[in-house]
């Protein structure tokens, strides 16, 4: 018996949300008297690999098959089954991510586990009691739910559960490789368009994040959210209006109909707060709100507030946020 | 062309969530209900794949009795039939089965269904059909459109970019913006509805595997600080030295 943890490789490293998960993944074997193995498929470098051992996995195993340096479904299903059952995996970790919630609900059908996404903490386990707390209403409540099969699949949220090093052992390397079928590449991408991170940083793997709403005007005006992005090293993002106007590109929009973030800090510029916008960043731990409106509904959820026109008080933020790093 | 949509019934976005009976259940007291926003950019979708191509769109919900408006919501929207399978959706796996059962017995050309539902938030379903019927799964899906009578081209939203797959029918996959542009219904729509089919059966026998114990709601905020926008580069210095987040 012994926990799996899926790992997510970006550019040959492993991603900080994984990080996340492994660190989860070895908290939850010392619990139950056991050992943490990863499993990573695709373009990551087996040097990464590893270095998990700081987050206390002992052993990896790794198929470095390189039809599957993108992500298919399918195929990599089949390929952590069978980490699975070579490792009499009781307890199988994810991130939070699309690909290992998607992956984890197809493994729960295929080992007939339990499943619970966007989980904020560890497990309670008590005897056969196994209890984990998931995020619920748009981060608006938390729920425990009992996982009541023998095999519990978790998908941890992103930026919930803290990076361990304790400068363990380094991780053994092993390889892996299933069965693979013609039919396991059915989706294979005709096309991938990525987006030009331009050294900039992923919205939904960024610890800070700049976002801007329809205050801003324009797309004339996104400098200012583009360039305090640059100095903090954050990602940037929108509101869903400013999206559906095309000042700004989907993948940007945030909130209960785009993507969920929870960074360190979220700061918001010329948003108003709507309840459906808040669904998607009230998770975040510190959040900044600048606005002109006093009563922007926004200062309520908010950590730091200024009251003004962006215009003139963002470039006098990135002017101070350029100075400390002098 | 068939196809099926699942949709789920869910608090409006603007609900208070509260909890009842020592915070073991959701309060539905004074909870306005609407077809989870999701969902609906899948059954717009799949209303103007028909009205382009023929066929029949039908919608399912897994609820109890007071899904029902929202069901006759989807018919007045453009959907041509309903089935509401009898029982109360609490678990993934559950739900799942039970559309599964559905599909089985009808050949539906494409199963759509929303990215998530707003108020578990499991993102689950869709690839747990997929799965249990070994269809292909497009999961989030932002476009869907007809190559030819047998294919399927959608544009993928993936971390950092999108894919496009095609993918011959049949398959399921789940909607999120832009795939569609969610409609109102009309008063015709409204005035149909009423009279269009919708079907109640009993759920198969299927076995839930996660139960709900206990709800609680996250710590109030400590309230905000304010800063003179004078001052506004202060903010620098009280996000480095006390919230410690730069
Ligand atoms: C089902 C449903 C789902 C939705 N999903 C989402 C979602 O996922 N994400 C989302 O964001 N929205 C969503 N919405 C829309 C949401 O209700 C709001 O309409 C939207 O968030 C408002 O965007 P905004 O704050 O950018 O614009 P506005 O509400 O127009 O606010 C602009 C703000 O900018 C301020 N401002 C103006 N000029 C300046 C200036 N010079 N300097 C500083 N501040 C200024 C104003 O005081 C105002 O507060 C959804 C709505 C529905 C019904
Ligand atoms: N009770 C239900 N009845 C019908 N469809 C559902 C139900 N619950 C979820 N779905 C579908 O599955 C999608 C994903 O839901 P979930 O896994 O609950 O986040 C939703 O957007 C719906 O399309």
């Amino acid at each position: 018996m012994s926990v799996l943890v899926f790992v997510e490789g970006l550019n040959g490293e492993i991603k900080k949300s994984s990080l996340e998960a492994a660190s989860y993944g070895s908290q939850v074997a010392q619990t139950l008297g056991t050992t943490a193995t990863a499993v990573a498929i695709g373009d990551v470098n087996e040097e990464a690999l590893s270095k998990l051992g700081e987050q206390g996995i002992s052993k990896v195993l790794y198929d470095g098959d390189s039809r599957l340096n993108q992500f298919v479904a399918d195929a990599y299903v089949k390929v952590i089954a069978k980490a699975a059952q070579q490792e009499s995996a009781k307890v199988l970790v994810f991130s939070n991510s699309n690909i290992g919630a998607s992956i984890g609900a197809k493994l729960a059908v295929r080992l007939n586990g339990s499943l619970a996404t966007n989980v904020t903490a560890l497990p309670s386990i008590n005897g056969a009691d196994f209890t984990v707390t998931r995020g619920v209403f748009s981060g608006k409540a938390f729920a425990d739910v009992a996982l009541t099969a023998d095999v519990k699949i978790i998908a941890v949220k992103k930026n919930s559960y803290e990076v361990s090093a304790n400068g363990g052992t380094t991780a053994t390397v092993e390889k892996i490789s299933a069965d693979l079928a013609e039919s396991d590449f059915a989706l294979l991408p005709k096309e991938t368009m990525m987006q030009d991170l331009d050294g900039g940083v992923l919205l939904p793997e960024a610890e800070i994040v700049v976002s801007g709403g329809r205050g801003l005007k324009g797309p004339e005006n996104w400098h200012l959210v583009e360039d305090l992005a640059k100095v903090l090293g954050a990602a940037t993002a929108c509101s869903k209006p400013v999206s559906d106007m095309d000042w700004r590109p989907h993948h940007e929009h945030v909130g209960q109909t785009g993507i969920t973030v929870s960074p360190n800090l979220y700061i918001a510029i010329g948003i108003s707060g709507a309840i459906q916008h808040l669904a998607g960043v009230n998770s975040s731990k510190v959040i900044v709100v600048i606005n002109k409106d006093p009563e922007a509904p926004f200062f309520k959820a908010a950590d730091y507030g200024i009251v003004g026109d962006a215009n003139e008080i963002v470039p006098k933020i990135i002017e101070a946020a350029r100075a400390l790093d002098k | 062309m068939k196809i099926l949509v699942c949709i789920s019934n869910v608090p409006d976005t603007t609900s208070k969530i509260n909890f009842t009976g020592d915070n073991k259940s959701f309060d539905k007291n004074g909870v306005q209900f609407v077809i989870n926003p999701w969902d609906e950019y899948a059954l717009t979708r799949a209303i103007e794949l028909k009205e382009a191509k023929g066929g029949t769109v039908t919608v399912l919900n897994v609820g109890e009795a007071d899904a029902e408006p929202n069901i006759r919501k989807a018919l007045a929207i453009g959907a041509d039939d309903a089935i509401r399978v009898n029982a109360n959706p609490t678990d993934a796996f559950f739900v799942a089965q039970q559309i599964a059962a559905v599909a089985k017995e009808n050949n539906y050309d494409m199963i759509l269904m929303g990215k998530e539902s707003i108020d578990f938030n499991g993102s689950q379903v869709h690839n747990m059909v997929g799965e249990l019927l070994g269809l292909p799964t497009v999961v989030p899906a932002s476009k869907l459109d007809m190559v030819d009578d047998a294919t399927a081209r959608l544009e993928r939203e993936i971390e950092g970019g999108k894919e496009v797959v095609e993918v011959k029918l049949p398959f399921v996959a789940s909607a999120q913006q832009p795939m569609s542009e969610p409609r109102i219904p009309n008063m015709r729509g409204i005035m149909t509805a009423r009279t269009k089919p919708l079907a109640v059966r009993e759920p198969v026998g299927a076995e839930a595997k996660s139960a709900y114990v206990n709800f609680s709601k996250p710590e109030k905020k400590g309230g905000v600080k304010m800063i003179d926008a004078e001052n506004a580069g202060e903010l620098i210095t009280l996000l480095r030295n006390e919230a410690k987040v730069i």
